[in-house]
């Protein structure tokens, strides 16, 4: 009973602070992916073109991206860029946390996203393409027309999907500093070793944040689907 | 208005086109019939470039559009194309489906392209479906969207890959009748099709290929009742 009561005190402590940083995990996650959604765009396009000067950049990124863990590309760009700068320059120079989370996860983001527009915009029949060839449509003015506008209504679960696990993802963040939800559990762990309740809490608010997504994305996919039932 | 001179097309190792040469006649309806696999699509797939020739020449209207300096997309502009599976955009309305070309390519207006469509709808009998969105429509209806679409573009040559292959039985007979009213207002036409009657009733000519070559061509009287070639006898035998 007091080991109950003990936590349920420290819960309701915390929680204004994991409040905080979720608001801060939400945040970090929405400019990535918005951000990541420009990238992926260009980059996808870029892995389906035909001219290698488009292809090859983009398919080393998207594999260099994908083949590394997040964690080694926050420590590589927080502390490995800035160090190899420094030392170039031979003057000390640092990234804001924030500054270097965005852009991390963007990358990051970046090439799955990029992924997940080169598997919709080839998912579109084959069809779809030539019958706007035909009628007269250059290779751009189809892809944004007709195959880029069914594609996205194919790429909104995968793209939910993607906010959730980089939601998730931003955790990691917590090594550098920034003071996302693990990071401010971790902070009041640290002052009163309350490591059960604390860690439960932060654990509680990441499933309600990745659960509402993720209903969010079916609702947004029901509505999508009105115009497009066809197989 | 159409010339093809020795066009070869192959796919890799595997050549499906070996030398077409054949002309074709403003105003003319040529049907082609032939076994499955023998090249026929390939070949109307030439003529507006979706598949790009490996050797040969085809010239339309004077232009020569095997020339790569000479623009794709201005040719295909003059060439319509109806498909077997329709391709219709699932995402637009009948009428959009229509008007998005000639806005976009030909840089027409809202409201003249739309003019220009419910003009076309009601004349392939689809006054009531400019709304509609493909999946409300029958395969029937599709395919008419289709060819009212590509007439939106006012072609000079209209291309028929089997246009009524996809389709159940009893909605053949109404995308025909829209295909024999186009012929009727001379409309150059090249239409693959199993449908011998119509290639019979409709064709000027028809050309039986095999293997991709045209093994003979002739009137629909001269190929279908007086056969030559014991390829096209064969053939005819068992799909008559
Ligand atoms: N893009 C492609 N790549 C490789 N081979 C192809 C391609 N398109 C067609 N072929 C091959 O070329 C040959 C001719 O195909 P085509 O579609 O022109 O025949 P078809 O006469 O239209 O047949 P069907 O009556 O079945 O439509 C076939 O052997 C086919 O497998
Ligand atoms: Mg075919």
């Amino acid at each position: 009973m007091e080991i109950a009561q003990s936590y349920l005190s420290h819960i309701i402590k915390v929680l204004p602070q994991l409040f905080d940083g979720a608001v801060l995990t939400v945040e970090i996650t929405s400019l990535s992916v918005f951000f990541g959604i420009i990238i992926g765009l260009f980059m996808g396009l870029g892995k389906l073109s035909k001219n290698i000067i488009f292809k090859v950049p983009s398919t080393i990124y998207v594999d260099f991206i994908r083949g590394t863990p997040l964690f080694v590309q926050i420590l590589l760009f927080y502390y490995g860029i800035p160090g190899l700068i420094s030392s170039i320059t031979d003057s000390p120079f640092k990234i804001e946390p924030m500054v270097a989370a965005v852009v991390v996860c963007s990358i990051n983001s970046g090439a799955y996203v990029a992924e997940i527009f080169r598997a919709g915009i080839q998912s579109i029949e084959r069809g779809q393409m030539e019958a706007a060839r035909s009628l007269g449509m250059t290779h751009s003015q189809a892809m944004r027309y007709i195959i880029l506008p069914q594609a996205f209504k194919r790429i909104v679960p995968p793209l939910g999907n993607e906010f959730i696990v980089l939601l998730k993802d931003t955790s990691l963040l917590a090594v550098i500093g920034v003071q996302e939800l693990t990071r401010k559990g971790q902070l009041y762990v640290a002052v009163t070793f309350a490591s059960f309740p604390t860690y439960i809490g932060v654990a509680l608010v990441y499933l309600v944040m990745t659960l509402t997504i993720s209903r969010l994305v079916s609702w947004t996919e029901r509505r999508l689907g009105v115009s497009d039932r066809r197989e | 208005m159409i010339v093809v001179n020795n066009l070869v097309k192959n796919f890799g190792s595997l050549q499906v086109l070996k030398g077409i040469t054949i002309r074709i006649k403003p105003q003319e309806v040529v049907c082609v019939i032939g076994p499955s696999g023998s090249g026929k699509s390939t070949f109307l797939r030439c003529l507006n470039l979706l598949e790009t020739p490996t050797s040969g020449e085809i010239i339309i209207d004077g232009i020569k559009i095997t020339d790569p300096k000479n623009d794709i997309n201005k040719v295909r502009e003059e060439v319509g194309m109806v498909f077997q599976r329709f391709n219709l955009f699932p995402h637009m309305t009948a009428l959009q489906n229509i008007t998005l070309s000639p806005m976009k390519v030909r840089g027409l207006d809202k409201k003249e392209a739309e003019e220009r469509a419910h003009h076309l709808l009601k004349k392939v009998g689809l006054t009531d479906k400019a709304h509609v969105y493909p999946d409300s429509l029958s395969g029937g209806q599709q395919q008419r969207v289709a060819i009212a679409r590509a007439l939106a573009m006012h072609p000079k040559i209209m291309l028929f890959d089997e246009p009524t292959s996809a389709l159940d039985p009893e909605m053949v007979g109404e995308v025909l009748a829209v295909m024999k009213d186009l012929a009727r207002e001379g409309m150059t036409m090249v239409v693959v099709t199993h449908e011998m009657g119509f290639a019979r009733e409709v064709g000027d000519r028809v050309l039986f290929m095999d293997e991709g070559v045209i093994i003979e061509e002739g009137t629909p009287d001269e190929i279908f009742n007086n056969a030559q070639n014991e390829r096209t006898k064969a053939f005819l035998s068992k799909i008559l």
